[in-house]
């Protein structure tokens, strides 16, 4: 059977000073994808290889690696899409727990500072919507919170502002752009979550699995939003008052 | 694009990470709270919600991270008669539907409960802030699914138990809940016939909780992963009915495993992956290599819609007919709707078969097969309130059972989730009113569950518990698939006993900490407390019905419209059959018609 070279990281930080790649040899099947070779080594060959997954279909956001140095799923990525050199590492942006594992819990503390769905007042229930007011939001809503966005976000990987990163400006246009919703949080994302940090350098967008288009249709709007909103307060009012009655997201 | 890798890996860590490797630890911190939480799904987030509007303090747990439980693979919708695509739906008419599909061996008061408050369980997900594909007069949008009479499934394209979880996480977020993800609970604690606690391993630091509390609720979802082909994730391993079991409480038709018909078969690394019953629904066709359509013989009005049980095993039968694939599968075909309406409605189904199988949908058919899917049976609880036999241990989700009697219908776990979570956690609270004191956790419970960790972790020349694992799927799989009889079962319980010999002496190297050869340790001894009880009370059923289908009693038996029950009696496993509780008139009249 043919086989294929991977190497992985490996370091337990509280025994290992620095990480190192060490190299495996895994059977190759056909349509194998990087999770499999990573569970084979696990399986056979060390069953101390520390790595998170769940769904094994591209659909929870578990397995988030950097494979040859870009950020990807694990369980969605072909071996045959790699070529002969493969290397998988833990995404840098977040502390590591132990080789493929790191901790992303911050993630939650900032979820928790997004004002959640506020519905506009007086509103009858069961809440009717226009489907394509509906179809803007829920393209935000397609994230499988994977965090590869935060990965390859260099403002991120700086850790030095306060930005709280692509994956939580996506969550907050899911929140501004439902068509029942009664808050602005452009203002929040930009005095209270550093997105005037983001350069749009669109490097988000091109890694998510999801294929949601990060930076133009989340960012820009939000950017514009905050902007209109913060440096000219007349327009802003303006737009306001023009907005009661209709969706707000509409200009 | 490139990636600056000038960077390092980032070396500020928090204290726990800096600590020394733990391969032994007799240290623990203990978190008090009225009510534990065990799982993260949709049942437990539900739960937790309610449970702190009912004023309990609360803290769920989960195996996994938060968000990422099983429930967000849940693809084609909820079931609830909102009635706003076919607007003859009401309850009644989904009441019958559960009850005659479930073969009449579901609670019916739980199903009752069910189908009345499906309809507002959506909504108030709605007023949370989910948002649902709409009709053209922007009402919400419901799909067809196998033997629901009318269109019934709310659902968000084929993510909807995404958006759920997303929905319910930021819930609980926004509220004074306690979230202790990447956490396992390996035992739960009690005094006399009461919950005291639980025992956890928190996976990222290593360090081991106890948890001191008045209330459980069992969330903790399915078993799927007791065999080889599955379409549910890792943390499917049933640990919830053995921890249950463990703790005194009663299980109930264990033996009513579903096995859903369309699971990916190729390449190998997915095969089992669900194939969602939307294709169906949206208008798929079933086809056998010689391209027949095959269900219109096996089911001539429902055909491809018709219940699971029935296609699953037409589709077992095409198969071991030689009228499959070459993988070992059948054709499914959507390929005629085509592309637009394919990736407005399936858009996930699109990418899963482009990316994992290089197989366009649009224009050509994918393979399929049946895959384990679900547990019907599990912790036996009171419709009203989800308390089990054990005080202060509630139950709701896929772990409990009750609903979906011999076969579930596609759609109405997530309304389970949804309706019984939020009763879980309200009789939860109102129960940690009265209960006044919360008990001390028993220190022997606590260090024989230290010690029990320790072990895996430090034992010499262990084991590989991957290896036994692999033992049990296989023997699940080829001998309690979807056609059983009692040689093959027995041979099954054999391996059952030959693996618990060499369970004793299993373990790792590599400490406690996010160590997942010790999870699967820790997994293991539950894994074979559920298999023993699938096993036994399928073969106490001497009769086929619903998903129980058997080779050597391939009839309907009406002496067995009972339910098996099975738990602990002097640490033996004990079984014994219990009627159904018989429906009043009003609800029989609904399901005669
Ligand atoms: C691919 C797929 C598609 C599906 N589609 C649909 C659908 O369209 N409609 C429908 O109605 N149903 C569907 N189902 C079924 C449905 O998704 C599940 O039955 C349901 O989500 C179960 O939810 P739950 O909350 O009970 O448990 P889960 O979502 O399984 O959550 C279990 C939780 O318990 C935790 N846990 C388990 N063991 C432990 C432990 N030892 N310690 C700590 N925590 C633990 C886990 O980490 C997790 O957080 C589908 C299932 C699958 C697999
Ligand atoms: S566009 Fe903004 S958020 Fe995205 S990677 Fe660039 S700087 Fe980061
Ligand atoms: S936006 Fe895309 S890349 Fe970012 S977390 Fe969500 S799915 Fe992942
Ligand atoms: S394991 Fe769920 S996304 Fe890869």
């Amino acid at each position: 059977m043919d086989k294929v070279k991977i190497s992985v990281f490996r370091q337990d930080p509280s025994v290992d000073k620095e990480g190192r790649y060490q190299d495996y040899e895994v059977p190759a099947e056909e349509g194998m994808v990087v999770l499999d070779a990573v569970h084979y080594i696990e399986n056979n060959i060390d069953p101390t290889l520390s790595v998170r997954w769940n769904c094994k279909a591209a659909r929870c956001g578990s397995c988030s690696a950097e494979i040859n140095d870009f950020p990807r799923l694990m369980c969605k990525t072909r071996i045959d899409t790699l070529g002969s050199h493969i290397k998988v590492g833990p995404i840098r942006a977040y502390p590591l727990v132990k080789d493929l594992v790191t901790d992303v819990s911050h993630n939650f503390e900032i979820a928790k500072r997004i004002p959640a769905f506020k519905p506009k007042r007086g509103l009858k229930e069961p809440f009717t919507m226009n489907e394509m007011d509906v179809l803007r939001s829920q393209e935000f809503r397609k994230c499988i919170e994977c965090f590869l966005c935060q990965d390859v976000c260099h403002v991120i990987r700086e850790h030095t502002t306060n930005y709280v990163g692509p994956r939580h400006v996506v969550k907050v246009a899911s929140l501004d752009m439902h068509p029942l919703d009664d808050l602005d949080r452009s203002g929040f994302l930009n005095s209270n979550a550093g997105l005037g940090y983001c350069n749009v350098t669109k490097c988000c967008q091109e890694v998510c699995p999801e294929h949601i288009k990060i930076t133009d249709n989340a960012i820009i709007p939000e950017k514009e939003r905050a902007v209109d909103g913060s440096y000219d307060p007349i327009f802003w009012l303006a737009r306001k008052i023009k907005d009661t009655g209709r969706s707000k997201h509409e200009k | 694009m490139t990636i600056n890798n000038s960077l390092y890996y980032r070396t500020f860590q928090r204290d726990v990470y800096g600590m020394k490797m733990e391969t032994k630890s007799t240290e623990y911190k203990t978190v008090v709270s009225d009510v534990l939480i065990i799982g993260a799904g949709g049942a437990g987030l539900r739960a937790a919600i309610e449970a702190c509007d009912g004023g309990a303090s609360v803290v769920i747990v989960s195996k996994s991270l938060l968000g990422k439980a099983h429930t967000v693979m849940a693809e084609g919708g909820i079931a609830a008669s909102v009635a706003d695509v076919d607007p003859k739906d009401n309850w009644e008419v989904h009441f019958s539907d559960t009850i005659r599909e479930g073969v009449y061996m579901s609670d019916w008061r739980m199903v009752e409960i069910l189908v009345k408050e499906a309809p507002k369980a959506v909504y108030e997900l709605e007023s949370y802030g989910a948002l649902f594909d709409r009709t053209p007069d922007g009402k919400i949008m419901q799909r067809a699914f196998g033997a629901h009479t009318y269109k019934r499934l709310c659902h968000v394209g084929d993510k909807t138990g995404m958006e759920l979880i997303r929905t319910l996480e930021d819930q609980v977020l926004h509220r004074d809940i306690k979230v202790m993800d990447e956490l396992f609970i390996t035992k739960i604690i009690t005094k006399g016939n009461a919950v005291s606690g639980a025992f956890g391993l928190e996976l990222r630091t290593g360090k081991f909780v106890v948890f001191q509390t008045k209330a459980i609720i069992m969330c903790s979802g399915g078993c799927g992963r007791l065999y080889k082909v599955t379409s549910n994730s890792w943390e499917s391993t049933g640990d919830g009915v053995a921890l249950a079991y463990n703790a005194g409480a009663v299980l109930r038709d264990m033996e009513m495993i579903q096995f859903h018909p369309t699971g990916m078969v190729y390449p190998p690394g997915v095969r089992g992956l669900l194939v969602t019953e939307g294709v169906r629904g949206e208008g798929g066709i079933l086809l056998n290599s010689n391209g027949e359509r095959f269900m219109l013989k096996y089911s001539p009005i429902k055909k491809e819609l018709d219940a699971r049980d029935v296609v699953a095993r037409a589709i077992y039968a095409e198969i071991e007919r030689g009228r499959g694939t070459k993988h070992g599968g059948v054709y499914l075909d959507i390929s005629h709707m085509g592309a637009a309406f394919i990736h407005k409605k399936l858009p996930a189904m699109y990418t899963q078969f482009k990316e994992f199988a290089g197989v366009d949908i649009t224009k050509e058919e994918m393979e399929v097969a049946p895959t384990v899917h679900y547990q019907m049976g599990g912790i036996r609880v009171d419709p009203e309130s989800c308390k089990t036999n054990v005080k202060g241990l509630f139950a709701a989700g896929e772990v409990a059972s009750g609903v979906h009697g011999a076969n579930r219908l596609g759609g109405n776990s997530l309304a389970d989730i949804l309706v019984f979570g939020r009763r879980a956690g309200f009789s939860a609270a109102k129960y940690t009113k009265s209960a006044k004191h919360i008990y001390a956790v028993d220190e022997k419970a606590i260090n024989e569950q230290i010690a029990r960790v320790n072990s895996y972790a430090s034992i010499k020349n262990p084991v590989n518990p991957y290896g036994l694992m692999e033992r049990l799927r296989n023997a699940m799989s080829e001998h309690v698939g979807i056609i059983r009889d009692a040689n093959g079962m027995q041979k099954a319980l054999s391996t059952i006993k030959r693996i618990r010999e060499k369970a004793g002496r299993v373990g790792v190297s590599g400490g406690l900490r996010f160590n997942p050869g010790l999870l699967v340790c820790l997994e293991l001894d539950g894994m074979l407390i559920v298999a023993e009880a699938i096993i036994r009370s399928a073969l106490e059923r001497k009769e086929s019905r619903g998903a129980h289908a058997r080779s050597d009693f391939p009839k309907n038996n009406p002496n067995y419209a009972k339910n098996i029950l099975c738990y602990k009696k002097n640490e033996e496993m004990e079984l014994s059959m219990s009627p159904v509780p018989e429906m009043p008139d009003r609800l029989k009249k609904l399901v005669m018609t």
